[in-house]
């Protein structure tokens, strides 16, 4: 199968490239990209006006299964990536129960290989169980393909044992993800700790919950020489500390949700559960320092943190109601807005979005280069769209973002050379 | 659901109104048919007998039904969900919900899915607001005047939504509100509220026109942030003593159920500054004319 995707704007960070062009796919590869290139194809789109990235890589994806399909599964879950622009995302390990052992890989990769609708890959836990105390066997997870191991959800508490599995992380070469908390200190809280949780009654999650942590996980990567990504980081503090260790030759990386940098603690306010999240929403200061990383390339790249729930669990009393936000599907129209606002351009975007994520975990993603996976996103930069209760792919509707309106519409996604979701507009 | 979301002339129109209605509970005969017909329900979650009668008797003195829910009968122990009850309560063709709770947003949260009007009876930490409306009305009755007035909060500001009611009101109609508490007491950033912070009472209350002694609420003393009683009542609590080297006239005023000898002295408590016993009648006054407001007009929610 010969596809051609003509004249649309072609961005790709990892050739440095804006230029409208075509791009030409043969047997699911990206065979030639450029201006005029007209081969025999045996399909092709139109795409003038439209913006061709590489698909998105989402390092931070919460697909449920196995043990919570009311919340989502991953064929409910990669649909909702696909309308989203994301071809490929990183299943978190937290699932019930928790991917802690090569059983547990295997029979998700079973599940992924018969209802996956974009590349999904595996982190497995770093304690057996999550549950802190006993390293998992990290060479044989990653030996059945598990790209990094995380605990995410919680932070190993105990230093000690964090100290092994960086150990036996950077043995066998594997990724770390820091899901930085010191539950000791944020205990109970709801939202950020401050005039947030002092106005509405609340107990509160102090920044300091977040950067402690950072600050020992980076000193145990300095020690061990384990490579570690700094998952959701919300603070400037934190920022500073990611900075710092960066410039020191710590082999570190962080990444950011969108509800981090667009909304700011105000919009919690009116106690909407649906803006419940973990770490909390800041301060503006803090929003105006997640952008400036962003920018500065301080923080590597944008992660949904996708993290759904039923309504049963949202629409309860708000210190009862679980913590997280969808995100799959309002990640792009999000990230566009930093271009809008001036703060990226779109090769910046396209490194935050696709080529940093896929170069962090490793993978032939994120990129428009002859060779590549054909993973395609066609996006109308223009376009705007409103977002809906209803108008969610993904079992679970716990957006921060629903009411807003946002600009960026996927037209179509491909993946594999295969248009995979087309927006109801586009013609062909 | 409070006064941090009422504009100041939303507030003066539920002060005014409330002077009107005091005027009722003198009657001999205390009743007005203002919500004949009408159906009040008091949702409680958590133990209150002065407002949860003070709001059966407004309702009662409008001519009202009153239904009292008490949580411990109800299905709630059968695990039914806020919501669900408060959209059992709304099929019961029920015009409000008066909802005392201890989550703290739980008035809004169940607000935003009944279409029954929601009177907030205190949630949680964040907001009591018919408490700081009949503390508000109390005051102005006494002094002629809310503007320019100096009030000190003192006692547990952190765990305290009669203190956060109370200092949104004060601050809307330009009062100049000084909480006080021992430091781990006061919850973070408060000044952005628009009060100044003291942990010196004989500091925080020199000059003010009157003080809202708050209950040490020592049954929550999970956080291990509470003082020994005696030594709080030392530095902190109001005794003739106190409050005669801080000015004179200074009223006195406090939320109820009052904790003789820790918070306040009982020479205080019943001596001729306290209006402590006023403001239980004028509570009356001030739900009878939120829950008049809230009836009468359009959806609203306080």
């Amino acid at each position: 199968m010969r596809v051609l995707v003509k004249n649309s704007r072609i961005i790709d960070a990892s050739q440095n490239l804006d230029k409208i062009g075509d791009i030409f796919i043969e047997s699911g590869k990206i065979k030639n990209v450029g201006k005029n290139i007209s081969p025999n194809a045996d399909k092709i789109i139109e795409a003038s006006g439209k913006i061709a990235i590489p698909g998105l890589v989402d390092m931070h994806v919460h697909l449920r299964e196995p043990g919570r399909e009311d919340k989502e599964t991953i064929e409910s879950g990669t649909l909702a990536a696909a309308k989203g622009g994301i071809t490929s995302v990183l299943a978190m390990p937290n699932t019930e129960p928790a991917i802690d052992c090569i059983d547990s890989v295997e029979r998700v990769k079973e599940i992924i290989k018969k209802n996956a609708k974009v590349n999904v890959f595996i982190a497995a836990a770093i304690t057996k169980n999550r549950a802190g105390r006993e390293v998992t066997e990290v060479k044989k997870l990653k030996n059945h393909g598990v790209l990094a191991v995380t605990d995410d959800g919680s932070s190993v508490d105990d230093t000690d044992i964090m100290h092994r599995a960086l150990c036996a992380a950077a043995k066998e070469k594997i990724l770390v993800i820091c899901h930085c908390e010191d539950k000791k200190l944020s205990a109970l809280g709801q939202v950020n700790k401050g005039f947030t949780s002092t106005r509405m009654g609340l107990r509160g999650i102090s920044k300091e919950s977040e950067y402690n942590r950072i600050k020992r996980d980076i000193d145990l990567a300095a020690k061990t020489g384990s490579r570690i990504h700094i998952a959701h980081v919300s603070c400037r503090e934190s920022v500073e500390i990611i900075a710092k260790a960066k410039k020191r030759g710590i082999p570190v990386t962080a990444e950011t949700a969108p509800h981090y940098f667009s909304f700011d603690e105000s919009e919690i306010w009116g106690f909407d559960t649906n803006k419940k999240m973990n770490p909390p929403l800041r301060c503006a200061d803090d929003v105006l320092s997640l952008k400036q990383a962003l920018a500065e390339g301080v923080i590597d790249a944008v992660a949904s943190d996708h993290a759904p729930h039923t309504e049963n669990e949202k629409d309860v009393e708000f210190d009862k109601a679980a913590f997280g936000v969808t995100g799959l599907e309002t990640e792009l129209s999000a990230c566009i807005k930093l271009v809008e606002e001036g703060l990226l351009d779109w090769l910046q975007l396209t490194r935050l979005i696709a080529y940093n994520p896929a170069s962090i975990l490793g993978i032939n993603k994120g990129s428009l280069r002859p060779g590549s996976d054909a993973d395609i996103v066609l996006v109308d930069a223009d376009k705007k769209w409103r977002v809906t209760r209803d108008g969610f792919v993904s079992k679970s509707k716990n957006s921060c973002f629903i009411g807003k309106t946002l600009r960026g519409v996927v037209e179509c996604t491909i993946l594999n050379g295969q248009i995979i979701y087309k927006n109801e507009s586009i013609p062909g | 659901m409070g006064l941090e979301r009422l504009s100041k002339a939303e507030i003066e129109t539920i002060l005014s109104t409330a002077a009107s209605f005091k005027e009722v509970s003198t009657r001999e005969i205390k009743k007005v048919p203002a919500l004949r017909g009408k159906t009040v329900v008091n949702l409680f979650y958590e133990p209150s007998t002065r407002t949860r009668m003070s709001f059966e008797v407004a309702a009662k003195r409008l001519s009202a039904d009153v239904i009292n829910v008490a949580i411990e009968t109800s299905s709630v122990r059968k695990g039914e969900t806020l919501i669900d009850t408060g959209r059992n309560i709304e099929a019961l063709k029920a015009d409000i919900i008066v909802m005392r709770h201890s989550s703290s947003g739980a008035a809004a949260i169940l607000a935003k899915k009944v279409n029954a009007n929601v009177v907030n009876a205190g949630d949680g930490w964040h907001e009591h607001p018919t408490q700081a409306l009949l503390d508000i009305f109390t005051l102005k009755e006494k002094t002629g005047k809310i503007k320019g007035l100096k009030v000190c909060i003192i006692g547990d500001i952190a765990h305290s939504r009669v203190a956060r009611s109370n200092i949104w009101g004060l601050t809307k109609l330009g009062a100049e509100v000084t909480v006080c508490a021992p430091r781990l007491l006061i919850p973070p950033e408060i000044e952005k509220m628009g009060v100044k912070v003291s942990d010196d009472a004989d500091k925080a209350i020199k000059g003010v026109d009157a003080v809202n002694v708050l209950r040490m609420q020592f049954e929550r003393d999970e956080e291990t942030a509470f003082p020994q009683r005696l030594e709080y009542f030392k530095n902190f609590g109001i005794t003739r003593e106190r409050l005669s080297k801080a000015g004179t006239s200074i009223i006195v005023m406090h939320p109820g159920p009052i904790n003789r000898g820790v918070e306040i002295s009982s020479e205080v408590a019943d001596g001729a500054s306290s209006v402590i016993l006023e403001q239980v009648t004028n509570g009356i006054a001030v739900r009878m004319a939120v829950l008049f407001l809230v009836a009468g007009g359009e959806k609203k929610k306080t």
